[in-house]
């Protein structure tokens, strides 16, 4: 099957509603932060997120989505999870899509480890054979024995963690959206979370990551596409992209 | 089972997770109220427990899921932003979510009902079926109102607390408590209340009446519009909904 990810033109406006919207526009029209401020076709005060973005990506392709805070890297992965329906502009994904923006989404403190491992399955759109067929192996990977028995709220923060991340990287999928890498664990830790991510990343058509993390980005991406203010600033291999980035914020 | 209904399942299994006797107890406070009002307020109206106590339960129950409905509705979306904004779930399974709640713990409450009738020897008769699909049309009612007031709510934070007060004073206006015939003639407030047509098209069967023609078209009304309005809104503004959360 092929995978594709693909938008054209892609524009969004963020709706600004808070706040006293008259004298809060005086300030912002002087400027201020990476993104731009304008008005809609209706005369609101809105953010433009993004600005005409357009990206093909292809199997095999690993990107990396660089960018300073409020650059519109988080914006651009909402957009390409589809969760957010742009302003303007088009979006094609062709392939099973794994969002891992947040790690702990749908982790329940009060159920236990296996109802969570099922819990996140499903919302990482996994069917419930496929499930099980997994528990084994993440609970060899975990290493959290009779642990997983218990409600996840008697774990500690880095427990926690080390389940979320497990169910994270247990499925097949095609497109991989993430922000920011995982750090799970401890020292003893690290070194089996680092194997099971890039085996994880490995068998995924696609991968998208936004991170700050320049080295990291550069181990495990080719291609790298740098953000500023919503708009494109750079696309190319991935050395060439953090170049830029790296002479820009000197 | 689908996404919303393991969903669902989950949320009742959370919500009573250390407990013994877990949504049961709902039941049982539920119970309690229902044995205590109807003694003291079967005594205040001067009528017959055998007929009071049931019409009681039935009204707390039902009223217990509609006003469960409505309420939660406003932060049916708010509530699951972090979903929303990660991923593409059609939003209808948040609501259904929601709907499939309500009625779980509607089945664990209307135990009250069939204790109560049990206890009483009162049987409904045939006509207590109509109750299913009086119950089947709520459950639409409740999904519409869940897209519209989750939507209304994403956009605007003050319509929950507007919601909350206004069900608060739907109970009074409502006949939970009191019986319709205590009203000298029908009232017109009566007919105008939305909430009293829903009531009676779950309750009444069960009491072995049936409801009357106009709060069946009440609330097969209500339906049809609740879900045209709907229908428009979403062609307008759903694609914001991810932007509002």
């Amino acid at each position: 099957m092929s995978v594709e990810l693909r938008v054209q033109g892609v524009t969004v406006d963020f709706p600004v509603y808070s706040l006293g919207a008259r004298s809060l526009k005086n300030r912002l029209l002087h400027r201020g932060g990476g993104g731009n401020i304008g008005r809609d076709a209706d005369d609101r005060l809105c953010v433009r997120a993004l600005d005409e973005v357009t990206l093909v990506f292809a199997r095999d392709d690993r990107v990396a989505l660089i960018g300073r805070n409020g650059a519109g890297k988080t914006t651009l992965l909402r957009v390409l999870a589809g969760a957010y329906e742009p302003t303007r502009g088009q979006v094609w994904r062709q392939g099973q899509t794994a969002s891992l923006l947040n790690v702990s989404l749908g982790i329940d403190l009060e159920a236990t480890g296996y109802e969570n491992i099922l819990m996140k399955g499903l919302l990482l759109g996994l069917t419930p054979d496929q499930i099980q067929e997994r528990t084994g192996e993440i609970e060899a990977f975990t290493e959290l024995g009779d642990y997983l028995a218990m409600p996840v709220h008697t774990y500690s923060a880095g427990m926690r963690l080390r389940l979320a991340f497990a169910v994270c990287t247990c499925g097949n999928p095609d497109i991989l959206l993430m922000d920011e890498w995982f750090s799970v664990g401890d020292a003893a830790f690290v070194k089996k979370v680092r194997q099971r991510l890039e085996e994880f990343v490995d068998r995924t058509g696609i991968l998208v990551l936004a991170s700050h993390n320049l080295t990291l980005l550069k181990r495990i991406c080719t291609k790298g596409v740098l953000l500023e203010g919503g708009r494109i600033k750079a696309i190319g291999s991935v050395e060439a992209v953090v170049d830029v980035y790296q002479r820009e914020s000197r | 089972m689908p996404l919303w209904g393991l969903l669902a399942w989950q949320d009742i299994r959370s919500r009573y997770r250390r407990s013994k006797l877990g949504p049961l107890w709902l039941t049982l406070s539920m119970g309690l109220l229902v044995g205590l009002l109807g003694l003291l307020y079967g005594t205040l109206f001067k009528v017959d427990l055998v007929r009071y106590l049931p019409f009681l339960a039935l009204g707390f129950v039902v009223w217990t899921l509609i006003s469960n409905l409505t309420i939660e509705a406003c932060r049916v979306f708010i509530n699951a932003q972090s979903i929303i904004t990660q991923m593409a779930m059609p939003l209808s399974v948040h609501v259904y979510r929601l709907v499939w709640r309500s009625l779980i713990i509607f089945a664990h409450n209307i135990l009250i009902f069939v204790i109560i009738a049990l206890a009483l020897q009162i049987w409904p008769g045939w006509t207590g079926l109509l109750a299913l699909p009086g119950l089947a049309l709520l459950a639409l009612n409740g999904v519409w109102v869940g897209l519209l007031l989750g939507l209304l709510s994403a956009r605007f934070r003050d319509v929950p607390p507007i919601v909350e007060s206004l069900m608060r004073i739907g109970f009074f206006v409502t006949p939970v408590m009191w019986m319709p015939e205590f009203l000298p003639q029908r009232a017109v407030l009566l007919e105008l209340n939305p909430f009293f047509h829903c009531l009676e098209v779950v309750r009444a069967p069960l009491l072995g009446q049936s409801p009357a023609l106009t709060s069946w078209l009440a609330v097969v009304g209500m339906t049809l519009a609740g879900w045209l309005a709907t229908f428009l809104m979403y062609r307008r503004y759903r694609r914001y909904i991810a932007y509002w959360v």
